[in-house]
């Protein structure tokens, strides 16, 4: 175990490089920032001094160690829009959408794993093919636009709830969900095919000859086997989330990180935008880690070595 | 006829009862069915409209601007979806969404596939350091959001049809490469590998004919879902304002605009979603059906 934990930070380390360098590979694409910095009719001679005192002229990889030394210190450069250091604006932003995340992935997991248990158990009944055609259809959606139809019902039709910002619960209810039904689907989808296996394998069988309840039976033997893989696919969903926020936060006027970097991307704003996505991939990666880590806690049988 | 062409007989016959199977077993499940027939509809119908409902997509009817659809009072079959604030026809804008949909849909999963193919077919069937640095690249990938990856590469390089193609298949060669190098690791141990390798085949050979063909329907299944993911993406990054510019009308777009009209015009942010989600829908369905077709394993699959 220690040895995997080991394997297993070393991944994330080189990950985390991995992903800096390609960072760095689009500021660098996105064109030269003395042009920004200058005014128009600046010289030749102007440019290439501050090209020489910023440091552009030295090699790339110069540039990088330079950059990532800083990003390590915290420094990843600053929005040009709004001239403050770009990590003081996302840690800023970043509760609003960890907040919509959390509660729509909090929605997806209590109602799907649920739902999909019960569709397991009553397998081909009209509760299993409903339900199933229902995830069918929420799998279909794209969240954007469930987000809408929901403003659409709920705001200008029924009028209950704000259509967009931030602050009461009630505002925490469209967003959340629009972002959440796709997972529940997906979860809902994924929890009736593992318990669908489980349940035919042969502790299960066991459990029942023993004369256990049935209710003992699904919620003791099966669904802690069932839990570990919808453990490992909901933290990969995270990446996922963070993808949606960047939608949903724009169409519910939501005060995320995800609205942040659009706007940047509209006004231009590169390093405000890389030090952004960076962060976000650094933050998926920790996730990541995190969910290897509870996986492991759930199943310490498994010998990772020997898996991978 | 000499010895290798009757091989090569057999070898086809024995393809085409495969893919007849394959279909039988589409046909016995009604969920793909309804889907192959929907999404064959959605595809027919995107090519060939202009023969049955030539309007122009841009043209701008002024007097008629946010006209409902016929059936609600004040509509017309003029616009039998309605118009937009510009008074521009809705169901023909959302007749050429399609066409953007399902073309950037299909290259992006066309480009994904090529590079996955590839570089899983290099990565499983080698190994050693190709296949170490491959993965560790994959790795990479994978930690960055798909979302945020196509955000700052567009942002970069700009909106375009041909950027937005690339950016969406390069993006999604990791899930392709591992799907690959999973199955040729298993099969470049059998037997009829190991036989064509002790008769002197040269490795391309073995790779082409013998091991790619083995692993064509996880692909065929994995590419059928990433089509409708892509799609969703596309319609999402063209709700931005990141993805195909104007005025190529787009699904995304077209609910971008409308919504500004959520309050009057309904139809204008109800009809281009369904049109995505009912696209979405018949691709799912076609490909539930084509993994449980072609091989029950995959069913734990996530999306």
């Amino acid at each position: 175990m220690g040895r995997y934990l080991l394997k297993r930070l070393w991944h994330t380390v080189y990950v985390v490089v991995g992903i800096s360098i390609i960072s760095f590979f689009f500021i660098h694409l996105s064109g030269d920032p003395v042009m920004l910095m200058l005014p128009p009719d600046a010289s030749i001679a102007e440019v290439e001094t501050l090209r020489e005192q910023l440091g552009f002229n030295d090699p790339i990889y110069v540039q990088y160690w330079r950059f990532a030394s800083r990003a390590v210190q915290g420094d990843l450069g600053s929005s040009l829009y709004f001239r403050v250091p770009a990590v003081d604006l996302i840690l800023e932003r970043l509760p609003a959408s960890l907040e919509l995340a959390g509660a729509a992935m909090l929605i997806a997991l209590v109602v799907s794993i649920p739902l999909g248990i019960i569709s397991a158990v009553k397998r081909g009944s009209l509760w299993d093919v409903s339900s199933m055609l229902g995830a069918l259809f929420g799998l279909s959606m794209p969240h954007f636009w469930l987000g809408i139809m929901l403003i659409l019902l709920f705001s200008v039709t029924l009028g209950w709830l704000p259509t967009s910002g931030r602050g009461s619960l009630a505002h925490l209810v469209m967003p959340s969900l629009a972002l959440g039904l796709s997972l529940m689907a997906m979860f809902a989808r994924l929890t009736r095919s593992v318990m669908l296996e489980v349940l035919s394998q042969d502790y299960v069988r066991t459990a029942r000859a023993k004369g256990l309840k049935e209710r003992l039976v699904i919620g003791k033997h099966a669904l802690k086997n069932a839990l570990i893989p919808l453990v490992t696919v909901a933290g990969m969903q995270f990446g996922f989330l963070i993808g949606g926020t960047v939608i949903i936060e724009t169409v519910f006027a939501w005060p995320g990180v995800g609205r942040l970097v659009v706007q940047a991307i509209f006004s231009r704003d590169y390093p405000l935008v890389q030090a952004t996505v960076l962060v976000l991939a650094v933050l998926f990666v920790l996730v990541n880690l995190l969910t290897d880590l509870v996986y492991l806690y759930l199943d310490p049988q498994i010998s990772y070595l020997e898996r991978k | 006829m000499n010895g290798t062409d009757r091989d090569r007989f057999r070898n086809l016959r024995a393809t085409l009862r495969l893919w007849g199977e394959t279909l039988m077993a589409l046909g016995r499940s009604p969920g793909a069915v309804i889907g192959g027939v929907l999404f064959g509809l959605i595809i027919a119908t995107s090519l060939f409209f202009p023969w049955v409902y030539a309007q122009d997509p841009l043209a701008q009817d002024l007097l008629a601007r946010l006209a409902p659809p016929f059936w609600q009072e004040g509509g017309s079959l003029a616009h039998p979806l309605g118009t937009d604030n510009l008074g521009r026809d809705v169901l023909v804008r959302i007749l050429y969404g399609s066409r953007v949909s399902l073309m950037v849909g299909f290259a992006s999963v066309l480009v994904a596939c090529g590079a996955g193919i590839a570089l899983g077919l290099i990565s499983g069937y080698y190994g050693g350091r190709a296949d170490s640095l491959i993965m560790r690249v994959a790795d990479v990938f994978m930690a960055y959001p798909f979302m945020l990856l196509t955000i700052s590469v567009i942002a970069v390089l700009g909106n375009s049809i041909l950027n937005l193609i690339l950016v969406l298949g390069l993006s999604d060669w990791v899930t392709y490469a591992r799907t690959i190098r999973g199955s040729v690791l298993s099969i470049k141990e059998k037997e009829f590998v190991l036989a064509a390798r002790s008769a002197g085949t040269r490795h391309h050979t073995i790779l082409l004919r013998h091991v790619f063909p083995n692993v064509l329907s996880p692909i065929l299944v994995l590419g059928t879902v990433r089509v409708a993911n892509i799609i969703i993406w596309e319609s999402g990054l063209s709700f931005l304002g990141m993805g195909v510019p104007p005025p190529m009308p787009t699904w995304g777009r077209m609910l971008a605009e409308g919504r500004v009209y959520i309050m009057d015009s309904w139809w204008l942010v109800t009809l281009p979603g369904l049109a995505i989600m009912l696209t979405i829908l018949s691709i799912n369905l076609l490909g539930d059906g084509l993994r449980d077709a072609l091989d029950p394993r995959l069913r734990n699959i996530p999306r």
